[in-house]
């Protein structure tokens, strides 16, 4: 959303640095009853990114107006639509104001000072939708790309992907780029392995299919940040092609599915047995600090995950309280102490919904960017371990190179003048596979030098937005809190 | 190791808890109660019960004894069964001092030290202290509140096992009941609360007290409801505190462990979470302090309210009873004089009651009015102060970060 569009709804929220919202789900009826949505109510008008008004342009004053719906992670509630950015001709966009921080497109970006790349692509996914029925059911996305970008055939596109293209989108990349230690944004997950603290095993989730929208379009705005991959032809056809050939190989028991697992396995058992001299401390360094931010990413992620959890508990709770405090409100027999107890729920239950949303702000700001997180270090770790192979690849031809040269200097001795040609051949072979190994090597270190450094630079600008955007929507809540006790404050006073 | 904490207060703030539950005592000089100390053993309270007086009464006009859960206990049902007082709505007993649950918390911590850093060890400690401490002012809290009321009624306050109770510097010997008199306690429970129905049942011919039975009944169930819930709501509360806490360390974590420029914003916002962590625990604390105790006071006063109406309903039965007696009596003539000395008897036991009834009811209302007034007031004042708080730390961090992009 362009703020130039509107004032934030609610003061003293200060615009959100990545302007681009362009998150989109389809709105649809709210299931939480209790709430006062209007569905239909599609403003134009932007909302930062605020755990409040996710959606729709209320007037700030009009406490009880501010029906947020939530997007929670065990109840399909839909998200409300809210505005979209530069054109109205772009179908409705929900926003799901958390994910609008991961834009990467600057080009509405207010803060000019950011120096923002000429990049100028602005991508939005939405409208899940169920196509097909039965078993062959899945949910299909509407990508829209809106770019100027002269790689791009057209300004504006649009198409219909599902879920497994992007997978299929992902495994392609990977094996085009991961060996050449590009950083390969990893591909968004069907489902979460969520790990709830005091909870000892891990629940696997479905996620809903407005998170999943979110994730795959943080995906496509990492994936396109990269200036090789946006040059790709996969990733211009995955945004351009109306059709799209259908990835069967992502799916997971498909026989290039097990092909994966296998491989994976056997990496698994290679980087254990693989001791690489590493003549760079550089590498090493690097290698240590992506272990220890992993192992400190995972645990505030679970933590967070928890403060989700009880932060819905706690709005839960509290309007249960509320309800209750209504109730006895109504049986108290004088009239002014009933008075101000029936204040007080009112009171507890526009402070449930406040915790509501900061359970989301919390939820779609911080929980998602560290999840991305977490996936992207194992994608850079990944990159690393292809150095690895890399170099042991070299190691090997040399050692091959080295045999090649014994077997030669044997034939030699023994004197057969035709098997040494193909002896002379064979090191000549090898000594070629060497030079490349080396090759390789280099490139591959210095592409992951290259990449490291904009991986770090990107995440710093990540979490640095991100957090601010959350202490911001922290700043929101405790404003609220305020006016609302201060409205209750002299009910209290006034009991006789 | 951690089972044996021996805490020994001293307090000054949670005499002020006493007052807040009851706004309207009156300290005359007459006789001031109050808990001036208190140790926490094993599985025991101690309690220093102090009294000033001028009561002739008293051997000495300022005097202390120490005092454990089980003597308050014997003191209010004392009270209870003294047909004297059965016109008068009773101070609920204190509720048991109950650390189970804290130091159970404390047990595992001290199992778990060996799996969490040092910093992370003392903070947990330190927070389990300081809840430990809450739990403990709060008991000490209600077994003087309890004292407190007694001194401030105009009849009990003459009672002489309340003077021993006060006085007398031995033990008192008053063990705790036996598991007979524990089955005879729970027989008697369930016929009181046959004999309630019952006696709920008789309509009640006065107004007054038609609409108190009506109104107490519906009231108690919904403060039991409300308090429940609010202890739910608080406990999320200060769930959703400690995860704040856990982030603010993984924070200090990654802070010291970044090697770019984040390492310094990591910093400054653990630290903010630390704080912001301190108020959001105060907040539930308070909510605890000024709404939570205060609904389950109230429940325990309302059910002494409906106890007092219950003897007063069993009063009237009695009453009527005899009156039916005294007419089968004439009628038969036969025992007349003794039939009419029991109606006589029960009659002013009726009439003594519902006199004392009707003003401890009008008390009991004023009373509630003014607590809950005092309290609520307090607790939005006290949450307007830590939003206000929050709010200051929030943006001047705010301001700091974003300053140095």
């Amino acid at each position: 959303m362009a703020e130039e569009r509107e004032p934030p709804p609610l003061p003293g929220v200060p615009e959100p640095q990545d302007a681009e919202d362009l998150f989109v789900s389809a709105a649809s009826a709210m299931e939480d009853a209790e709430r006062s949505l209007s569905p239909e109510d599609i403003s134009s008008s932007s909302n930062g990114p605020k755990a409040e008004p996710m959606l729709l342009d209320h007037d700030p004053d009009d406490l009880f107006a501010e029906a947020t719906e939530e997007v929670s992670l065990d109840s399909p509630e839909r998200q409300m639509i809210l505005s979209d950015g530069p054109s109205p001709a772009i179908t409705p966009v929900t926003i799901n104001p958390r994910a609008d921080v991961f834009d990467r497109s600057p080009d509405q970006d207010e803060d000019e000072e950011e120096n923002r790349d000429t990049f100028d692509i602005q991508i939005s996914v939405s409208d899940p939708e169920k196509v097909g029925d039965g078993m062959n059911a899945y949910m299909a996305y509407k990508v829209t790309t809106k770019t100027s970008l002269s790689i791009f055939s057209r300004d504006e596109v649009c198409v219909k992907r599902r879920f497994s293209d992007f997978l299929g989108l992902h495994s392609k990349l990977a094996s085009k780029y991961m060996h050449i230690g590009y950083i390969v944004p990893p591909a968004p997950e069907k489902s979460i392995v969520g790990q709830r603290l005091g909870r000892r095993s891990s629940a696997v989730t479905e996620l809903d299919p407005d998170a999943k929208a979110c994730l795959c379009c943080r995906y496509l705005l990492r994936t396109v940040k990269q200036p090789a991959l946006l040059k790709d032809p996969d990733v211009l056809q995955f945004l351009e092609s109306s059709e799209l050939p259908r990835a069967v190989s992502t799916q997971a028991l498909s026989g290039a599915g097990i092909l994966r697992m296998v491989n994976k396995a056997a990496d698994a058992v290679n980087k254990m047995t693989i001791k690489m001299n590493e003549s760079d401390a550089w590498f090493e360094e690097k290698q240590q600090q992506f272990e220890n931010l992993d192992v400190q990413l995972r645990k505030l992620h679970a933590s967070v995950e928890s403060l989700v959890f009880h932060r819905k508990e706690l709005s839960v709770n509290t309007a249960s309280f509320a309800k209750s405090a209504a109730m006895l409100g109504n049986s108290e027999d004088h009239t002014a102490l009933s008075r101000a107890l029936s204040q007080l729920a009112e009171v507890e239950e526009k402070i449930d919904q406040l915790h509501q949303d900061q359970a989301c702000a919390d939820f779609y700001l911080i929980s998602e960017l560290l999840g991305d997180y977490v996936r992207l270090i194992t994608a850079v770790k990944g990159v690393f371990d292809q150095r690895m192979k890399t170099w042991a690849k070299c190691q090997d031809a040399q050692v091959m190179l080295q045999r090649k040269r014994e077997a030669e200097a044997k034939l030699q001795h023994a004197n057969k003048p035709d098997k040494l040609q193909q002896a002379k051949d064979e090191i000549r072979e090898w000594e070629g596979k060497v030079q490349q190994g080396e090759r390789d090597f280099e490139q591959i270190s210095k592409n992951i030098r290259r990449e490291v450094g904009r991986f770090e630079k990107d995440r710093v600008k990540d979490f640095r937005v991100v957090i601010i955007k959350y202490l911001e929507s922290l700043v929101h809540t405790q404003q609220q809190l305020i006016k609302y006790w201060e409205a209750f404050l002299p009910e209290a006073k006034a009991i006789a | 190791m951690m089972s044996n904490l021996d805490i020994n207060f001293f307090f000054e703030d949670f005499r002020l808890n006493a007052y807040i539950l009851n706004v309207d005592l009156q300290t005359d000089a007459t006789l001031q109660v109050d808990i001036s100390d208190a140790l926490s053993e094993r599985d025991k309270v101690k309690f220093t019960v102090h009294t000033k007086s001028t009561l002739p009464n008293f051997k000495q006009n300022e005097f202390s004894v120490v005092r454990q859960h089980e003597e308050f206990i014997w003191l209010h049902d004392s009270f209870v069964e003294n047909e004297e007082y059965a016109g008068y709505i009773i101070p609920p007993s204190p509720p048991r001092p109950d650390f189970d649950a804290s130091r159970e918390k404390l047990q595992k911590l001290g199992e778990g030290e060996g799996s969490m850093t040092k910093e992370e060890f003392t903070k947990m400690k330190q927070e389990l202290e300081a809840e430990y401490l809450a739990i403990f002012k709060k008991t000490v809290a209600m077994h003087e509140v309890f004292l407190c009321r007694v001194a401030a009624h105009p009849v009990l306050r003459k009672d002489l096992n309340f003077h021993v109770f006060l006085e007398y510097n031995q033990d008192l010997s008053v063990r705790g009941k036996n598991k007979k008199e524990k089955l005879e306690d729970f027989f008697k429970n369930v016929v009181k609360s046959a004999d309630g129905v019952l006696v709920a049942g008789v309509k009640d011919v006065d107004d007054f007290f038609e609409h108190e039975k009506t109104f107490l009944l519906e009231y108690h169930n919904r403060v039991k409801d409300s308090s429940a819930k609010s202890d739910r709501m608080i406990r999320s509360h200060k769930s959703a505190a400690d995860d704040i806490n856990r982030i603010a360390s993984t924070l200090y974590t990654l802070g010291t462990q970044d090697s770019t420029d984040l390492c310094k914003f990591f910093l400054k916002v653990s630290e903010l979470f630390e704080k912001t962590r301190k108020i959001e625990a105060r907040v539930a604390a308070d909510e605890d302090l000024k709404l939570a105790d205060l609904l389950k006071y109230y429940l325990r006063e309302s059910q002494a309210a409906k106890d007092l109406l219950y003897r007063r309903g069993r009063a009237l039965v009695d009453y009527e009873n005899a009156n039916k007696a005294l007419d089968k009596a004439r009628a038969k003539n036969k025992d007349v004089l003794q039939a009419e000395t029991t109606q006589q008897v029960c009659c002013q036991k009726f009439e003594k009651i519902s006199e004392s009834a009707k003003q401890e009811l009008i008390d009991f209302k004023t009373r509630r009015v003014a607590a809950f007034r005092k309290n609520l007031v307090e607790l939005a004042e006290l949450e307007l102060k830590h939003a206000k708080g929050n709010l200051q730390l929030l943006q001047s961090c705010l301001g700091v970060l974003k300053g140095d992009t």
